[in-house]
């Protein structure tokens, strides 16, 4: 019962927080829709016991994206107050309309079985969520070489943004 | 004796949480009372003043006095201002600084929430009091202000990284990421096991909270009062509430994750807790009085060259003893610490004084 009200409400301010981001003149407002959209769905992953995937999107999302997004529009001239219209208004409704018929095919075509996820983690769903990540990611039997792979590939894209930014 | 609060006490859940929640929001707000009289009795002293003493005792009455002309001036928007942000910005500044003391142990058992997660969601929330300092800034449609705001925006990013890798240090330590879960595991204070942590963490928590020498976002000299500028009347004052409530959480999290939170002898958790955090704020008060306020440039420099390098020997450090020597007796590791941390810093603070030098600022 309260968890539906909690879903509902949520559901409610992240849909609402989505239409302000495509829906608002100003591209500051569309970016704090941005942050209430991250925010709410933040609140489903909690009410779903992924506390701490909830928290990381809170920390990643709203901490670091959206205000390097806001950054950019403060520092970037003439945007603030114009949003300018793009020119391919029909292939852009054609790729949204399409992208939603497959989103809402796949999620109708999907088998939600609660047990199924669960059975995939190495460790019992007795067990905190944040402790099985932590094992998944780092323990026996991981996927810790996948983990280090990544993190090569952000180095590998932090020095090619910095050669590339970079002062000639 | 034991003082704790048994964790299903008044029998009811939604009892016992309405409950904890009012006592947290009394004990935030008066400590801000508390805080801005300290401060400013203690401020003056340091300069050979005598601060406010007429309204009450010791001028202990001076804040609600303050609070009754605030409310009562006139409420001001600017024509160009964006009304809505204006509005709602000091709200979204304030709200999260509430909600982290959520997660803070006031006593043994007295928190709101246990969260496994605590310390994240403490670095997050606190991201998201910025946004709305940062809001407060850009609404006013002020220059002033929009530099106070972009200021906020680059020490909140610049000393997240520090202050997160000095928590880093701590969860290692303590083998968990829940706040209670860290005061468990202070048998000694991290003050003393972690000493270059300590030190990284309290700069980085004064550039989140900006005090004083990292006041840039207000810094009244050169930006007439930077983010609050256009603000005026009761918005005004809810600012000035956040300012103040981030300096409590700011000293609570120094207290908890540094020096044992409400554990102590003999006296009960929930004053011990208010003892280290008034300590805390006065050491706060003490770099006040004590130090000049930076230059942008000069916070920046300090962020990414020395804290941030510094942040990653720590956690170097805490993980090798960690994994190699988990059973070192602390008579030997806590001195050993401390000797490698006070090195540490001045080798930094040489390498920072060369670079200075070849910069010529």
């Amino acid at each position: 019962m309260g968890m539906n009200i909690a879903f509902w409400v949520l559901a409610a301010t992240a849909t609402a927080g989505a239409l302000m981001v495509v829906s608002m003149r100003s591209l500051f407002r569309a970016a704090l829709g941005l942050i209430l959209c991250f925010l709410s769905i933040a609140g489903l992953f909690i009410t779903l016991t992924a506390e701490y995937l909830g928290i990381v999107q809170i920390l990643i999302y709203v901490g670091a994206i959206a205000v390097l997004i806001i950054m950019s529009i403060v520092l970037t001239r003439d945007i603030e107050h114009s949003n300018v219209p793009s020119p391919y208004k029909l292939p852009a409704v054609l790729g949204a309309l399409s992208f939603i018929g497959v989103a809402i095919w796949a999620i109708l075509n999907t088998k939600w079985d609660n047990s199924t996820g669960m059975a995939f983690l190495p460790i019992s769903p007795k067990t905190l969520h944040t402790e099985s990540i932590g094992q998944m990611l780092f323990g026996q039997d991981s996927l810790v070489l996948a983990v280090e792979i990544a993190a090569l590939l952000i180095l590998v894209a932090v020095i090619g943004a910095i050669s590339v930014a970079k002062e000639k | 004796m034991n003082w704790s609060l048994s964790p299903d006490w008044p029998g009811n859940f939604w009892l016992r949480l309405i409950i904890i929640a009012v006592v947290i929001i009394a004990y935030v707000m008066s400590s801000v009372i508390m805080f801005i009289w300290m401060e400013r009795r203690v401020i003056a002293r340091f300069q050979s003043r005598l601060g406010p003493n007429r309204a009450g005792p010791f001028g202990l009455l001076q804040a609600f006095a303050d609070t009754v002309k605030i409310l009562t001036k006139e409420d001001i928007i600017p024509t160009l201002a964006d009304k809505l942000l204006f509005w709602i910005a000091p709200a979204i500044a304030f709200v999260p600084t509430l909600m982290i003391m959520a997660v803070i142990p006031l006593m043994n058992g007295l928190q709101l929430a246990d969260l496994n997660v605590g310390v994240l969601y403490i670095a997050a929330v606190s991201a998201i009091a910025s946004i709305g300092v940062f809001l407060s800034g850009m609404a006013g449609n002020n220059k002033y202000s929009l530099v106070g705001a972009i200021r906020e925006i680059a020490q909140l990013i610049s000393f997240e990284i520090p202050m997160v890798l000095a928590i880093a240090g701590l969860v290692i330590a303590s083998g968990s990421m829940s706040v209670s879960g860290i005061i468990e595991a202070q048998n000694i204070p991290f003050i003393l096991v972690q000493p270059l942590g300590f030190m990284i963490f309290i700069v980085a928590i004064l550039a989140e909270i900006n005090r004083t020498p990292f006041d840039l976002v207000e810094a009244d000299s050169e930006l007439t009062c930077g983010f609050n500028t256009e603000y005026s009347g009761m918005k005004f004052a809810l600012l000035y509430l956040t300012e103040y409530s981030e300096a409590v959480v700011g000293s609570a999290l120094i207290a908890t994750f540094f020096l044992g939170g409400w554990r102590g002898p003999l006296l009960p958790g929930i004053l011990w807790f208010a003892i280290k955090m008034f300590a805390s704020f006065m050491f706060i008060l003490w770099l006040r009085g004590t130090l000049p306020r930076l230059r942008i440039d000069q916070s920046m420099r300090l962020a990414w060259k020395g804290l941030l390098p510094l942040a990653f020997v720590n956690l170097f450090i805490i993980g090798l003893k960690s994994v190699f020597l988990p059973d070192l007796s602390l008579w030997i590791s806590v001195p050993a610490y401390i000797l490698i941390s006070l090195i540490l810093v001045m080798l930094w603070a040489m390498f920072m004084r060369k670079e200075r030098q070849s910069f010529g600022g």
